[in-house]
């Protein structure tokens, strides 16, 4: 399991109804490839997050399939619309099974 | 190559106008780099004096691309920053038997304020030039009666960006005459002394050939006021003294160990050349 | 995580020489596979997908693309000079803003990062840029 992983979101504290905002990720992880060796020479397993996921009040925002070409600390920015107050919960998903999570809460002014 | 000059000077004289002005025929611009709309940080100054064959100093930052340069003009976007934040919870973590924590003395990571911009600096107590890395090792091992952390390790080199990042903005300023300067001479020996098999010294590359392409790549004074830097090349912090080291075996030589004097006074004369350009780490590099 | 030069220049050299051997063709068909995976083999005749990627990357570890294609339901991003073509699929839920992403990837080396969009209506779009991936100076 990756160590020290932590997630990093940014997301504007107030939006006005129907808003489109910006949002960021960044979470600190190796995104290990599997196409490296150590000093040995043996491969190193393959060990990345597959998968991110952000929704608002439980709908979809985006989901993004990983693959192992998505760099060291993935970052992502994208947009979602904001309907009303609620929270975006943002969801990654580790090759290893683990899921790390961070929600942040908006208000609609 | 880039065609403009640009002075501190210059630049402050801009900051009070709020618009482009000629100054010395040479084309004022912005702050080229302010990171969250609010540090603004000097990449460009005119040369401390005792630098004979350069005029102006310029930060790695004006080599990079960019796409590499908009990544620390957000501190958010800046994966270095994870370091920082990593460094900040361990600010208040106890260690060593009494459980001391760097908090206890120091309150907050903003009380050090100041430190990064004159490091290495003359240790009285010691009878030597010290550098950041060998201040807090100091304070782990004698204050907190914990073991010492290794000198480029990610504990060290974190909270090194840790308390960089406070300084951010704050003009480095080491001193190099008084007791120091015995040091400062060693290390300006060192970067004038070629190395290796391929027989290059640090000048050879960052004071003769700044702003030339090596292969494809860029090349910069060798200014060291960014790190610890984060590098896309393997995505993590990266201490100074690692990149002396990586410098020195380009060259084909055996290198110094980090931590070694050799270093420690190749780190204040390196330091020194950047006096007046401010503190930047922890930057974004290639 | 580390990538040393020789690293860097092992899978530079390795692509090398599946050039030579003729290879490039599968790994191209390789791309082409994964297109056609997520068209189902559908023609790609829209436009309306924007990729934007450096023209030449200081360092091929970190490389920053953004896609762009209103009305997309998803868009997949495609490294085709990779020993793994893919890179990632964008799918866009009823709350994204705009169907746009930004990230930072991995090249290999000098290539063609292509970018394509299923738009609501069923069709599909295409979008590629050629980026260089520059090796530094003496691998310090």
């Amino acid at each position: 399991m990756a160590e020290n992983v932590t997630p990093r979101v940014r997301v504007p504290k107030e939006a006005a109804a129907g808003e489109v905002i910006t949002i960021k990720t960044l979470i600190s992880h190796p995104m290990e490839s599997g196409q490296r060796k150590d000093k040995e020479g043996n491969l190193i397993p393959r060990s990345i997050i597959n998968r991110f996921t952000c929704a608002f009040n439980g709908e979809t925002v985006i989901d993004v399939a990983m693959e192992p070409a998505i760099s060291t600390n993935p970052y992502f920015e994208f947009q979602a619309k904001v309907p009303q107050s609620g929270t975006f919960t943002f969801t990654w998903i580790d090759d290893d099974g683990s899921t790390y999570e961070d929600s942040k809460d908006i208000a609609v002014a | 190559m880039r065609q403009t000059l640009r002075t501190g000077a210059a630049r402050v004289m801009l900051g009070l106008a709020g618009s482009a002005a000629l100054a010395t025929g040479a084309i004022a611009q912005e702050a080229n780099l302010v990171i969250d709309g609010e540090i603004e940080i000097v990449t460009r100054a005119p040369a401390p004096d005792h630098m004979e064959n350069v005029s102006e100093i310029v930060s790695g930052w004006e080599y990079r691309s960019p796409e590499t340069q908009a990544v620390q003009m957000d501190d958010f976007e800046n994966p270095g920053m994870i370091g920082v934040d990593n460094a900040r919870a361990d600010f208040s973590a106890a260690m060593g038997p009494d459980g001391q924590s760097c908090a206890a003395c120091h309150d907050n990571p903003e009380s050090l304020e100041g430190a990064r911009a004159v490091y290495p600096k003359w240790d009285e107590t010691k009878g030597e030039v010290q550098t950041l890395e060998m201040q807090v090792n100091e304070c782990v091992t004698e204050r907190a009666g914990a073991e010492a952390w290794n000198y480029t390790g990610t504990r060290m080199t974190e909270m090194i960006a840790l308390i960089s990042s406070v300084s951010r903005g704050l003009p480095v300023n080491v001193a190099i005459d008084g007791p120091a300067q015995p040091t400062w001479e060693q290390g300006k020996e060192i970067y004038y002394t070629r190395y290796g098999q391929l027989e290059l010294a640090c000048a050879n590359c960052h004071e003769d050939n700044y702003d030339n392409m090596i292969r494809a790549d860029h090349l910069s004074q060798g200014q060291i006021n960014g790190f610890p830097t984060y590098r896309l090349k393997n995505g993590k912090l990266n201490a100074v003294h690692n990149r002396f080291k990586g410098c020195v075996r380009d060259t084909r030589a055996q290198t110094f160990a980090p931590g070694s004097p050799e270093f420690v006074a190749l780190e204040l004369y390196v330091a020194s050349r950047g006096n007046g350009l401010s503190v930047e780490g922890p930057s974004v590099r290639n | 995580m580390s990538y040393s030069r020789r690293h860097t220049l092992a899978m530079i050299a390795g692509s090398g020489i599946t050039v030579m051997l003729g290879a490039r063709m599968a790994l191209a068909k390789s791309a082409e596979e994964m297109i056609a995976a997520f068209t189902g083999g559908a023609q790609i005749t829209g436009e309306g997908l924007t990729l934007t990627a450096p023209e030449i990357a200081e360092n091929g570890n970190t490389v920053p693309v953004e896609v762009d294609a209103p009305g997309a339901e998803a868009i997949m991003i495609l490294a085709t000079g990779n020993p793994n073509p893919d890179v990632g699929v964008f799918h866009f839920g009823p709350l994204a803003g705009a169907q746009m992403a930004s990230t930072r990837i991995r090249l290999a080396g000098t290539q063609e990062v292509v970018a394509i969009a299923r738009m609501s209506d069923g069709s599909f779009a295409r979008a590629a840029q050629e980026v260089k991936v520059t090796i530094g100076g003496c691998g310090g």
